[in-house]
C-alpha cells in the first residue's frame, strides 16, 4: 500500500510540474542569450487562455497547444523589441509583460470561466513501457505533452552544449562584444530565442488549461512562471536540472493536495503557502552554494547590448 | 550608415522628453486598448468616457480617484526607496497585506482604547509588519546576494494566503455571515475623513513620506550613500559605505512604507480586514514608481492618475467590459514609457545625403 502511494504521488509530481518545467526551458534559452526575461507568469497565462479558447473552439487540444505556443511567442516578441531594439530595463519590461500578461488573460477568457473542456489531453498508457513495474506508472501512463517534455529536455540540453548554433546563442549571452566581432547577429540571436522562450512559456501555461486543470480560471498560474524563473537559478541555466528542479516542485505541490485530502488538521492555506516559501529556501541554499563554487548566470544577463559601447 | 533616421547618444537628458514620453505613452495605450475594445465587440468611445466619467467626471468620481491613489501613492512612494538603490521590491503587494495584519491585530486586540493610543499603534505595527516582511528577503539579498525579485515577489502569495487564512478562520466576524471578513473595528481604530467624503487621512500620510523622502535623499548624508550605492557598488565600498547594511535598511523602509498602506486602508477605508481587498496596488505602484521616474512629487500626481484608472475601471464594469481592461491598460502604457526612454538617452537624427555636393547634412531634432 505503502509504495502505490509514492508511485502516486511521483506520478502526480512529474503532471504537476511539467507547466513549471517547459516554462524554465524557455526561460533558459532566454537568459542563456543575455535576456532576463520576468514576464512568464504573463506569458504563461496568456498561453493558457489562448490554448483553451481554441482547443474549446476546434474541439483538438494540439491546435490549442500550437496557439498558446504562437500568443507566448508574440508575447515574448514584445520583450524582445523592448529589451534589444529600445535597450529598456530587462526586469521593468519583464515585469510590464507580466502586468499586461494577467490583464489580457483576463479580458479573453471572462466568458469561459469555469468552462470544462470537453477534449483535453489524457493519459495515455506509452505500450509496453507502461507495464513496466514502477517506473511504468511513473513516467509512461502520463498525457502526450508530459511525453514531448521528455523528448524536449535532452533535446535543449544537447542543443545548447554540443552544437555550432548552441555555441552561438552561449557566446551572445557571455559576451555578446566577441559574439558580434565573430560574425554572430546579436540582436537576431537574442530576438530568436527569446521568442522561443516565450513559446515555450505559452506551452507550459497551455499544459494547465489543456492536461493538468483542463479548463480556465483567472490567474490559475498562480506564481508558477515566477517559480519557473527562480528554478533556471537552481538549475544553473541547465535542461536537466530543471528536470530533476519541476519535479521536486510538482511533488511539493502534489504533497500539499495529498495533506488536505487526509487532512492532518493544517489549514490549507498553510499547506498552499509551501511552494513559495520551498522556493525561498531553495533560492538562498542554491545561491550560497553558488558563491562558493563560482558558477553563475550568463555574464551579459540583463545587460543591453549597443555596438557604440563595444 | 544608408538608413535615414539614425540614433545618436544625448549627453544630457531633456526636461520636455521626459513629460512627453509618459504623455504620447498614456495616448498611444488607450489607442491599442481601443482596438482590445473594439475587437471584442465594445464601444471604446462608449467605454472610455464611461472610464473617464467614473474617474474625473463628478466630484464623487474624483474624490474616488483620490481615495485609490493612496494606496497608490504609498505603494509607489515605498518602492521607490528600494529602487533607488536598484534593489527590485516586488514584493510591495505583500508588504502591503501585512500591514494591513499589524493594525488589524491591534484593532481587534484593543477594542476599548482611545484614539489616541489605538491609531498610533496602527500605524506603528502596519509599518513594523510591512518592514519586516521586506526584511525577510532584504537579510539574504545583503550577505548572500539572493536575488531580491523573486524572494519578495514569492511573499506576495504568503502574505496574502496568510490575511486570508485569518478572515476565513480565527479573525472571522461571528456576525458576518460567513463572509470572508474581521469584525467591524471601532471608532477609535478608525483614521478621520475629509467632510462628506471617503477621502481619509491616508493622504496625509503620504503627502509627509514623500516630503520626508524628497528631503532625505536630497539633504542628508544617508541619501547622498543611497544615491551613490545606486550608481555605483564598486565606487561605494571604495568610498568605505556599508552596503550590506544600507540594502537591509532601505529594504525594510520601503516595506514599512507600503505597510502603512496597507494601515491606512484598512483604517481608513474599509473599517474591517477583508479577504482580496487589493485590486494590485503593490503591482501598480512598481508602475507609478517607474512613471514619476521615482520623483516623491511626481509619484503623488502619477498615483492619482492611475487611481482614476481604478476608480473608471469600476465604472467599466458596469458596461460590460472586464476589469481586468485596467491591468491590461497599465501594462501597454509601461511598454511604451519603456520604448520611449530610448529618447532620453538618444536623440532622432535625419541623415540627409544631397546628391548635388556629395555631402553630408544632418538636421538634429531638438526636441
Amino acid at each position: 500500500m505503502e509504495t502505490s502511494i509514492l508511485i502516486a504521488l511521483m506520478a502526480t509530481a512529474i503532471t504537476a510540474g511539467t507547466a513549471i518545467l517547459f516554462a524554465s526551458l524557455g526561460e533558459i534559452f532566454t537568459e542563456r542569450v543575455g535576456i532576463l526575461n520576468l514576464g512568464a507568469e504573463g506569458m504563461m497565462l496568456v498561453g493558457a487562455v489562448t490554448g483553451f479558447m481554441v482547443a474549446f473552439k476546434t474541439g483538438n487540444p494540439w491546435l490549442g497547444a500550437a496557439a498558446s505556443m504562437m500568443a507566448g511567442g508574440a508575447m515574448a516578441a514584445i520583450h524582445a523589441i523592448l529589451t534589444v531594439t529600445f535597450q529598456a530595463n530587462h526586469v521593468v519590461s519583464g515585469l510590464a509583460l507580466t502586468i499586461f500578461g494577467t490583464g489580457l488573460s483576463g479580458y479573453l477568457g471572462k466568458s469561459y470561466i469555469g468552462q470544462p473542456l470537453p477534449n483535453p489531453f489524457k493519459p495515455e498508457k506509452l505500450g509496453v513501457l507502461g507495464d513496466i513495474p514502477v517506473i511504468g506508472p511513473i513516467l509512461f501512463q502520463q498525457d502526450a505533452l508530459v511525453y514531448l517534455s521528455f523528448i524536449l529536455v535532452p533535446l535543449a540540453w544537447f542543443y545548447i552544449f554540443h552544437t555550432k548554433m548552441g555555441l552561438n546563442l552561449r557566446s551572445v549571452g557571455e559576451n555578446p562584444g566577441a559574439a558580434d566581432s565573430l560574425g554572430v547577429s546579436v540582436s537576431k540571436t537574442r530576438y530568436l530565442y527569446t521568442i522561443i522562450g516565450g513559446m515555450l512559456a505559452g506551452l507550459g501555461g497551455a499544459y494547465l488549461s489543456l492536461a493538468y486543470a483542463p479548463s480556465w480560471m483567472e490567474n490559475m498560474t498562480a506564481g508558477r512562471g515566477w517559480i519557473a524563473v527562480a528554478l533556471v537559478i537552481f538549475a544553473t541555466w541547465n535542461p536537466l536540472y530543471a528536470l530533476v528542479g519541476a519535479y521536486m516542485f510538482g511533488g511539493i505541490d502534489a504533497l500539499g493536495f495529498r495533506m488536505q485530502i487526509i487532512d492532518l488538521q493544517i489549514p490549507s492555506y498553510f499547506l498552499s503557502m509551501l511552494p513559495y516559501i520551498c522556493t525561498i529556501l531553495i533560492l538562498i541554499i542554491t545561491t550560497y552554494r553558488a558563491r562558493k563554487s563560482g558558477i553563475g548566470a550568463p555574464k551579459a544577463l540583463g545587460v543591453s547590448y549597443d555596438r557604440e559601447d563595444r | 550608415m544608408n538608413s535615414p533616421l539614425r540614433l545618436e547618444k544625448r549627453t544630457s537628458a531633456s526636461t520636455t522628453v521626459n513629460l512627453m514620453i509618459p504623455t504620447i505613452s498614456v495616448i498611444l495605450a488607450l489607442a491599442i486598448g481601443a482596438l482590445f475594445l473594439l475587437g471584442a465587440g465594445h464601444n471604446p468611445v462608449q467605454a472610455y468616457s464611461a472610464m473617464f466619467n467614473g474617474g474625473f467626471g463628478s466630484v464623487y468620481g474624483l474624490t474616488e480617484t483620490i481615495v485609490k491613489g493612496i494606496p497608490l501613492m504609498l505603494c509607489a512612494l515605498g518602492i521607490s526607496l528600494a529602487f533607488r538603490m536598484h534593489l527590485w521590491n516586488i514584493g510591495a503587494e505583500g508588504q502591503l497585506y501585512m500591514g494591513t495584519f499589524g493594525a488589524t491585530w491591534v484593532a481587534l486586540s484593543f477594542p476599548d482604547s482611545p484614539a489616541i493610543f489605538v491609531l498610533p499603534a496602527m500605524v506603528l505595527m502596519g509599518m513594523l509588519c510591512g518592514g519586516i516582511w521586506a526584511m525577510l528577503p532584504a537579510v539574504p539579498r545583503a550577505y548572500l546576494g539572493v536575488n531580491e525579485i523573486i524572494t519578495t515577489l514569492m511573499l506576495n502569495y504568503v502574505a496574502i494566503l496568510w490575511v486570508d487564512y485569518l478572515v476565513m478562520g480565527p479573525w472571522k466576524d461571528p456576525d458576518g455571515f460567513n463572509f470572508p471578513l474581521t469584525a467591524q473595528f471601532s471608532d477609535a481604530a478608525t483614521l478621520p475623513t475629509f467632510g462628506d467624503t471617503r477621502i481619509h487621512a491616508g493622504l496625509l500620510f503620504a503627502i509627509a513620506i514623500a516630503i520626508i523622502i524628497y528631503f532625505a535623499m536630497k539633504r542628508t548624508r544617508w541619501g547622498y550613500e543611497v544615491r551613490v550605492i545606486g550608481r555605483s557598488q564598486s565606487a561605494a565600498k571604495y568610498a568605505g559605505m556599508n552596503i550590506p547594511k544600507n540594502i537591509i535598511i532601505i529594504l525594510v523602509l520601503s516595506g514599512a512604507v507600503s505597510g502603512l498602506a496597507g494601515m491606512a486602508e484598512v483604517s481608513g477605508l474599509m473599517g474591517r480586514l477583508q479577504q482580496g481587498f487589493s485590486p494590485g496596488y503593490g503591482y501598480t505602484g512598481i508602475i507609478i514608481a517607474w512613471l514619476a521616474k521615482l520623483h516623491p512629487g511626481a509619484i503623488i500626481i502619477v498615483s492619482i492618475l492611475f487611481g482614476g484608472l481604478q476608480a473608471g475601471g469600476f465604472s467599466l464594469q458596469s458596461s460590460g467590459v472586464p476589469a481586468a481592461m485596467v491591468s491590461m491598460l497599465q501594462g501597454t502604457i509601461l511598454f511604451f514609457v519603456l520604448g520611449g526612454e530610448i529618447l532620453t538617452r538618444y536623440r532622432i537624427v535625419l541623415n540627409f545625403r544631397s546628391k548635388d555636393t556629395g555631402g553630408k547634412s544632418t538636421w538634429k531634432q531638438a526636441s
